[in-house]
């Protein structure tokens, strides 16, 4: 399953760049992009554990940028 | 600027104020180092509390780390002065870095500004107001003069002109009325129309065309990621040499600490690789961003990067190259006059539906009386044979008329000839041809003084139309008579031969080669669907003078990338290398470090700007 979602407050490419490395490297997750211009993750994990996937992510956004939060 | 932006930006100012004024203050000892530590407090705390926090996730080499390290060692060392200097700068960098890349953002949304707010769809007689989402395919929806046109969709009535300006670029109003197609994101700007909707608005073109661009950036380019990479590795790099440097002159040299630690700290101030992580995907965001705005969508920043290397362009001939309309180009009757001979073969032809035949009606306007004509039967491949006022005749090729005995003779024109024949009398021929593009010749003599070294047209068309639209348009090389399947393997020769192939179609029936190349692009592609997944680039109207424009384009982005990446790997390394030598000072140091991301961000901003035509 292939999702994108919007990203707020994020304002370091930086950090961006850091979250799309984390985010790979997460357990199920297919392929993720984290663009910095448009503020937009795109994620792509396996259908089962995607909920998960996304929690995990959120988790990983938070670490690395405290003030950025994922909308649906 | 945002809320935070404004009060990042007084706060900014509050700490420079507080700075100067210390500096310039007669305070003297306690008083003066507390002014200077609240200045460096004001500019600097959310980075000394982000810097913690990210220390309690284990974010090592996290640039707001690396800078509180920085700044707290100046204190240590008792340069307040320069530790609240550093950090104003660093936060003026950041502040302009964030302003810089929210203006862009808006204003690349401001270039695509085609988004439809809402519809007016008529149900049970009652116009409503909803927004385009919840239109259904084959609702009738009312767009007024002034108003977006929400989606694709056919006019059931009225007439009016329609501005595609931000769709395929070109500001030339178009008229349409009943029956005609009308595309989402064009302005209606003269009647009323009534349209029945073609089309859901995620499958619209203006949603397609948004999702494309909005998207385009997730395509990395090579030097993107070789910016990413380098980035991995810049930060860890920068920050060893600072802990060799700052052990090595006192353990080594027996010089005291304090002049080796500060150059170390400086090694740390400049350890954010930032000018190129923002200034590099920024370039490519704007390059894409000003090129959709003239009606070329390029699908991702590494098709951009493509289109700069091309050597080879391979273009199809029907409906790219020429109009893929047929007129008539010649009458030459052997009897009868010109009109005659044109009447004949129109009231023959009248019935068909073949282009040939639809364009010698057309050519001939007028009236065909449907009375005159009996008996029609029509040959695949070779013509019509009709009856016409009870004389029958042969309209067709060369074999259609050894067929019925007519002593036929070929055209010194090139192009498809029909021949008409009464009875086994030959009365004469039409040629008809494909016309050329208009500033077809043009575009081809500015895509080789952009240096691309062959271009190339295929067609399924035989050897003599085929050679002589290559001709006129000065072209490299043709192939003819080629079947769609052979499309690719000519296009295959040429990749991998050194420099990236191009191929250019109308993306009908050639979505094989359009994946095939190196890139592919798509002309007039502004209702195909198959055109714009297939093809990396897509062109939204049919001219051809928008390819060499995008060649420039892309060419004008790639060289902003690269001044950035030599100019901000310079000025670093120039910096490094003087400070490993003390040579400089704090001041000068985060001084050209946000001197050159500022610089670079500039110079990055420009990608989206129109470019000068020639």
């Amino acid at each position: 399953m292939k999702k994108v979602l919007r990203l707020t407050e994020l304002d370091c490419a930086h950090c961006a760049q850091k979250m799309e490395d984390g985010i790979r490297a997460l357990p199920g997750v297919q392929s993720a992009t984290v663009n910095f211009f448009s503020q937009r993750l795109t994620l792509e994990a396996d259908d089962e554990a995607f909920d998960q996937v996304l929690r995990q992510a959120a988790k990983v956004i938070r670490r690395i940028e405290p003030g950025c939060r994922v909308e649906g | 600027m945002t809320r935070r932006q404004k009060w990042t930006l007084l706060r900014i100012v509050l700490a420079a104020l507080l700075c100067a004024g210390a500096w310039v203050s007669p305070l003297e000892g306690g008083w003066r180092l507390a002014a200077f530590a609240a200045s460096y407090l004001l500019a600097g705390w959310d980075v000394l509390y982000g810097a913690m926090r990210n220390l309690a996730h284990g974010q090592l080499f996290d640039e707001r780390f690396l800078m509180s390290v920085a700044t707290l060692g100046a204190l240590w060392l008792g340069e307040f002065a320069e530790a609240a200097g550093v950090m104003i700068f660093y936060q003026v960098g950041e502040w302009f870095q964030g302003v810089a890349v929210s203006r862009s953002r808006r204003s690349i949304a401001a270039l695509m500004d085609i988004r439809p707010d809402y519809a007016v769809v008529v149900r049970q007689g009652q116009e409503e107001r909803v927004s385009p989402e919840e239109v259904a395919v084959g609702e009738e929806i009312l767009v007024r003069p002034g108003e977006k046109i929400p989606l694709d969709g056919e006019i059931l009535h009225g007439s009016t002109s329609v501005n595609t300006a931000a769709l395929t670029g070109e500001s030339l109003p178009v008229d349409l009325g009943e029956g005609d197609r009308v595309v989402s994101g064009s302005v209606n700007l003269t009647g009323v129309i009534r349209v029945r909707t073609l089309s859901a608005y995620a499958q619209s073109t203006v949603a397609r065309i948004l999702e494309l661009v909005e998207s385009a950036s997730e395509k990395k380019a090579r030097v993107e990621s070789f910016i990413t990479r380098f980035a991995r590795v810049y930060t860890p790099f920068v920050v060893s040499c600072a802990i060799v440097l700052a052990l090595f002159g006192p353990l080594v040299l027996g010089q005291p600490w304090a002049v080796w630690v500060e150059r170390a700290l400086i090694f740390l101030m400049v350890s954010c690789p930032c000018a190129l992580v923002v200034s590099v995907p920024l370039s490519f965001f704007g390059g894409i961003g000003g090129a959709s705005r003239r009606g070329i969508l390029i699908k991702g920043a590494s098709d951009l990067e493509a289109l700069c290397g091309v050597r080879v362009m391979v273009f199809d001939k029907t409906g790219t190259l020429t109009q893929g309309v047929f007129s008539v180009n010649a009458i030459h009757p052997s009897r009868l006059s010109q009109a005659e001979l044109m009447d004949i073969a129109a009231a023959a032809e009248s019935r068909s539906s073949h282009p040939v035949a639809e364009s010698i009606v057309a050519a001939h306007g007028g009236h065909i009386d449907p009375s005159r004509i009996g008996e029609v039967s029509e040959a695949a491949g070779l013509g019509v044979t009709a009856v016409i006022d009870g004389q029958t005749y042969a309209v067709g090729n060369g074999k259609l008329m050894d067929r019925v005995g007519a002593p036929w003779h070929d055209c010194h024109l090139a192009g498809t000839v029909v021949h008409i024949a009464r009875g086994a009398e030959y009365l004469g021929h039409i040629v008809i041809n494909d016309r050329l593009k208009d500033g077809a010749a043009g575009a081809m003599a500015r895509l080789k003084a952009l240096g691309v070294e062959r271009i190339v047209m295929l067609t399924g068309d035989d050897e003599r139309v085929a050679g002589a639209v290559a001709q006129s348009l000065g072209l490299d090389e043709y192939r003819a008579r080629l079947l769609p399947g052979d499309k690719v393997s000519a296009v295959e020769e040429w990749i991998g031969k050194g420099g990236k192939v191009a191929f250019v179609g109308d993306g009908i029936n050639d979505a094989p080669v359009l994946s095939r190349a190196d890139v592919g692009i798509a002309m007039g592609a502004a209702g195909s669907d198959a055109a714009i997944e297939s093809a990396d680039i897509v062109l939204m109207d049919d001219n051809l003078a928008k390819l060499p424009l995008a060649v420039s384009l892309c060419r004008r982005t790639l060289r902003i990338v690269r001044q950035n990446i030599v100019f901000a790997l310079g000025v670093k390394a120039v910096i490094l290398a003087l400070s490993a030598a003390g040579l400089t000072h704090m001041w000068i140091a985060i001084f050209g470090d946000v001197g050159v991301m500022i610089l670079a961000i500039l110079n990055a901003m420009r990608a989206m700007l129109p470019l000068r035509e020639a």
